[in-house]
């Protein structure tokens, strides 16, 4: 049952990906290619836990961590960039 | 032990003095001389031994044993005499110094250079392998190179010091090959085994060469013709130096070194040869110049030169007698050279000119000055009575010998008696010119005695040389008994030591020489004036100049010719280059390009990811010229190259790759904000085209390669580490103990690259000033809100949360993945990003602002847990775990690499915020005016337009003054 689960989510969540990556090439402006890194990461979040599901295995929890944690803070530099050009003020 | 404890007290002493100069300006001569006198009483009760005939050798411990090497030293009669007179006149020129250097130069920084020079220079004649012996004979090229550069803002003294070290370095690496050859000749860099072998040495094939090379050395060193130009210039070191280093010690290196291989080496008529002749050149040229020296320390430089000339041609005739002749003359020249550079340093120091065009008539204002000059140069004349006389007596009677084997017997005598004629008109010449002559005026200052503490060292040489000179076979006798016994490593021959041995041949030299001397110092004008017209003529420092100027013009142009300071031509060159070669390699070998693994399946999610990463790969190319678009892009490749490394089972890999992956892109918008948004066009389509095949045949390149080698069965070295990760490193992931304990050594290197990387960023940020621009791209101005609310406030919650991560990864690292690195960045990004969205002024007000510390503790950590080990003599850095069982936690494993990696984490966070932090300060206080698009981002030096940077900055950055 939880595998045919995982491999639907498997499905859904690189369609997500495909789709993310999509607008991040497409743009057009540079806040939409933020936000799309931006559930690009999120995205690949739910895919590493997915993977770890699948494999059974806890060790890429800590990959899927760190991306929350890092993917926040690249997306509030690349923010703060566009807002003040200067981001360590 | 006591022979490596005496070497390297003056190397501990060096830290000292220099600490010592808080306590007082004169605490650290106080440190040189107790320095000195420590291993002065380290020597004395082994010199017992060594006077009764022993040879003390002792091994201190293995250095590379594989290899033969181990440190070791050896005392015997012939470094004995060297180490007494190192620590000697060491001691003494220590004295000296302190009363000669002037208020303005800094006493610690010169005792500091002094004493490493005297370890380094106790380390040659203490060593007993040959190896160990070199790396101290470096040193001291180096320590002089310090001297003599000593007063840094002269010229004339960089330029010096730059020459002495080329000449005396490359006469170095000579003489390593030498040694190289002459350890694989004789089986053994250990002298005692060398010193036996020396019918095998000299039989051997190679012992030409080997001869040569270390000659070279010898010869660079002890400046003999033609490479004696370096030590005139390197009189631009304050006189101490000159009389310490460039008259008795260091110079005599290579004298050390010819009688220590005495046994081995000579004997052969290349030997013979070429140090004979060498020594008679040096001899004679060096008497001949110093005469029309009008520079004091000139004169003496190159009397010093014909001096060591001398000792080496007595070497080179090789006879028994003639060993003693010249391990007499090492003792005399050391005493009567080093009171003479003193002496012309008073009178410098007095008068203000050591020029005896402009010197005259002083014995009216230093009369005892006067006298001591007129001892230590009737000494160095040769005038009976003194020490010099009687050794040059030996030297005239060897060549009177050594004459009678040649073809013509009264050629040699008669060159050396020539020779003997100048050395006695110069002596006269710096006596008379500088105390007689006339009287003294137009001096830059009213000449006066000078303190007696500037007295009192020449005294005791100037006594030396009379007691000598007077009772040789009670003061030198036994010295130089034992002395010779180790140099010849048979008995000595018999000699007598008297100052009347009747009329014979040496006797008329001698007085020939002096009468002579005379004579030409009565014609010195007609001479000068005969001179003046080849001046500059013959000089080897303008050779050496043109050398060096030729060299430095074709090495540049090698560089031009290839790099044309194109980027693009050099990468184009590179990949061309490398393509070629690659494909010449798969066109001539035909082997399979696919090995016979078979292919793993391919599933759809890393189809997947694998397209996006190509995908955004070439748009990120396609793209550049938007900058920041292309790093949005580039963004999402280092996404996917984590996520391959997590899919074939690297998640430390992957972590690394995700950790340094925000870092980067912090530390490129950084420098985005102060370049141009978009990259100009920089090529033509024709040039675009050439490029796009170059990278697409380089990149399949590569392709082709990896899918070639990942095609194929090999075995890595990662077995070993896996099977032995717990075993041996008490911990479960591989790619940590591999980093914290296999590998630490590097780490430990690596960490501290890292650290001097970022202090050197540091540095250059320090007084960098940038415009920044006022408005975005697109003419926009800047968001008002410097920091908007809910970015603080989100961010001040992540940071307890992100801080945790941190910890966890650093502390499970040994087991599971993570480790120091991944922590250390996490923190810095955790830390960063508080500084992003807070303020610089707000987090300095919560967080320690200095780094500094940070790194420095880190690689205390690091080093010390390597330095441990030591204390369980293990080697270093080698790690232990122990298991233990603490209540609620249950068992836990602790390994001393946890603190090492500690120490990684500490300088990994310190010097990544410290370069992100001070990026971001470059702009601190912007230019305000109106700045159209031609000058956006062009750095400014115009400190008018920033009056108030450094204020703003004291106000930010506490630590900066």
């Amino acid at each position: 049952m939880i595998a045919t689960a995982i491999h639907i989510a498997f499905v859904l969540v690189s369609a997500a990906l495909a789709l993310n990556f999509w607008r991040l090439l497409k743009g057009p402006s540079s806040p939409d290619r933020i936000l799309a890194l931006d559930t690009l990461y999120i995205n690949t979040i739910a895919l590493l836990v997915l993977f770890g599901i699948h494999i059974g295995s806890a060790l890429y929890f800590e990959a899927a961590l760190l991306i929350a944690l890092m993917g926040f803070v690249g997306t509030v530099a690349m923010c703060k960039y566009l807002l003040r050009g200067d981001i360590i003020e | 032990m006591g022979l490596a404890y005496l070497t390297f007290i003056p190397f501990i002493g060096a830290a000292f003095t220099t600490v010592s100069t808080r306590l007082g300006r004169y605490s650290s001569a106080w440190v040189a001389v107790i320095t000195a006198a420590a291993s002065l009483s380290l020597l004395l009760p082994l010199a017992h031994d060594v006077m009764a005939g022993q040879t003390i050798i002792q091994h201190a411990s293995q250095w590379v044993p594989s290899l033969g090497l181990n440190i070791a030293f050896r005392l015997d009669g012939l470094s004995l005499l060297f180490t007494l007179m190192i620590l000697l006149i060491g001691l003494v020129v220590i004295i000296y110094a302190r009363y000669y250097l002037s208020p303005r130069d800094s006493m610690g920084r010169f005792y500091a250079y002094l004493l490493l020079f005297m370890g380094s220079m106790l380390g040659i004649v203490l060593s007993e392998n040959i190896i160990q012996l070199l790396i101290f004979w470096e040193l001291t090229s180096l320590s002089s190179f310090l001297l003599i550069s000593y007063w840094q803002q002269r010229e004339e003294a960089s330029r010096g010091a730059r020459m002495a070290l080329t000449i005396t370095g490359g006469g170095g690496l000579a003489m390593l090959g030498g040694f190289l050859l002459l350890g694989k000749i004789a089986g053994s860099y250990e002298l005692s085994s060398i010193l036996e072998s020396g019918d095998m040495i000299r039989q051997h094939a190679l012992y030409p060469y080997m001869l040569i090379l270390i000659l070279l050395g010898v010869f660079t060193k002890s400046a003999q013709f033609p490479f004696h130009f370096w030590l005139p210039n390197a009189m631009a070191a304050p006189t101490p130096v000159s009389s310490y280093l460039h008259s008795a010690t260091m110079v005599k290196a290579g004298i050390f070194l010819l009688a220590r291989f005495f046994p081995a080496l000579s004997g052969t008529p290349e030997w013979t040869w070429i140090v004979t002749l060498t020594g008679l050149i040096t001899f004679l040229t060096g008497a001949y110049i110093a005469l029309f020296k009008h520079d004091m320390k000139a004169l003496l430089a190159y009397s010093t030169i014909s001096h060591l000339g001398l000792i080496v041609m007595l070497f080179g005739i090789g006879t028994p007698l003639a060993v003693v002749a010249a391990v007499f003359h090492i003792m005399n020249h050391a005493i009567f050279k080093a009171s003479l550079f003193m002496l012309a340093g008073i009178v410098d120091h007095e008068t203000g000119t050591r020029d005896m065009r402009q010197l005259r008539g002083l014995r009216k204002y230093m009369p005892y000055t006067a006298l001591l000059t007129m001892i230590a140069a009737a000494s160095m004349a040769g005038i009976p009575f003194l020490n010099g006389f009687l050794s040059k007596e030996m030297f005239f009677a060897e060549t009177v010998e050594h004459g009678n084997s040649m073809a013509l017997p009264w050629l040699l005598p008669l060159i050396v008696t020539a020779g003997g004629i100048f050395a006695a008109a110069y002596s006269i010449r710096i006596a008379h010119n500088v105390f007689f002559n006339g009287k003294a005026e137009d001096l830059p200052k009213i000449p006066h005695e000078p303190s007696r503490g500037m007295q009192i060292p020449v005294e005791i040489l100037v006594g030396l040389c009379l007691l000598t000179g007077i009772f040789p076979a009670q003061i030198a006798g036994p010295m130089l008994s034992v002395a010779v016994t180790s140099t010849l490593q048979t008995t000595a021959p018999d000699y007598q030591l008297a100052i009347w041995h009747g009329v014979n041949p040496a006797l008329i030299m001698s007085m020939v020489a002096v009468a002579g001397g005379i004579l030409v110092y009565r014609s010195r004008e007609a001479l000068f004036t005969l001179q003046s017209r080849f001046d500059g003529m013959f000089e080897a420092k303008r050779i050496y100049n043109g050398a060096i100027r030729r060299l430095f013009n074709w090495s540049s142009s090698i560089t031009m010719n290839v790099d044309n300071l194109s980027q693009k031509r050099m990468l184009w060159l590179l990949f061309v280059a490398s393509i070629v070669m690659g494909a010449s390699g798969f066109i001539v070998h035909d082997a399979p390009l696919a090995g016979a693994r078979t292919m793993l399946p391919v599933d759809p999610m890393s189809a997947m990811v694998a397209f996006i990463m190509i995908a955004a790969a070439i748009s990120t190319v396609v793209m550049h010229q938007q900058r920041f678009t292309a790093l949005v892009l580039v963004s999402a490749v280092g996404l996917g190259v984590a996520l391959t490394f997590i899919k074939f089972s690297a998640p430390d890999l992957a972590l690394t790759q995700l950790s340094v992956e925000f870092i980067t892109v912090v530390l490129l918008l950084l420098a985005l904000f102060f370049l141009p948004q978009r990259t100009p066009d920089e090529s033509d389509r024709l040039r675009q085209g050439r490029d796009i095949v170059i990278a697409l045949l380089a990149g399949s390149g590569v392709a082709a390669l990896s899918y070639a080698v990942l095609t194929r069965e090999y075995s890595t070295i990662g077995d070993y580490f896996i099977s032995n990760s717990v075993s041996g490193g008490g911990g479960a992931n591989v790619v940590n103990v591999l980093l914290v304990d296999f590998r630490g050594f590097d780490t430990m290197g690596e960490i501290t690259v890292l650290a001097l990387a970022g202090i050197g960023i540091y540095a250059m940020l320090d007084k960098l000033k940038l415009l920044s621009p006022q408005q975005d791209e697109d003419g926009r101005p800047w968001n008002p809100d410097t920091h908007p609310v809910v970015m603080a406030t989100f961010s001040r919650l992540l940071l307890p949360l992100a801080l945790m991560v941190s910890i966890f990864i650093l502390l499970r690292g040994h087991n599971l993945p993570g480790g120091g690195f991944i922590a250390g960045l996490v923190t810095s990004v955790a830390l960063i990003v508080q500084y992003l969205a807070n303020g610089v002024e707000w987090t300095r007000t919560k967080l320690p602002a200095n780094t500094h510390p940070l790194i420095g503790s880190g690689l205390l950590i690091a080093a010390s847990t390597g330095v441990a080990s030591w204390y369980f003599s293990y080697p270093f850095l080698t790690s232990t775990f122990h298991h233990f069982h603490i209540p609620l936690l249950g068992d836990l494993e602790l390994a001393s690499a946890m603190a090492f990696d500690l120490g990684v984490y500490l300088v990994v966070v310190g010097t990544s915020l410290l370069i992100l932090i001070n990026l971001g300060l470059i702009h601190q206080v912007s230019y305000q005016p109106r700045i159209t698009k031609k000058n956006l981002a062009s750095p400014t030096t115009d400190s008018d337009t920033t009056p108030s940077r450094s204020a703003a900055l004291k106000k930010v950055l506490p630590w900066k003054r």
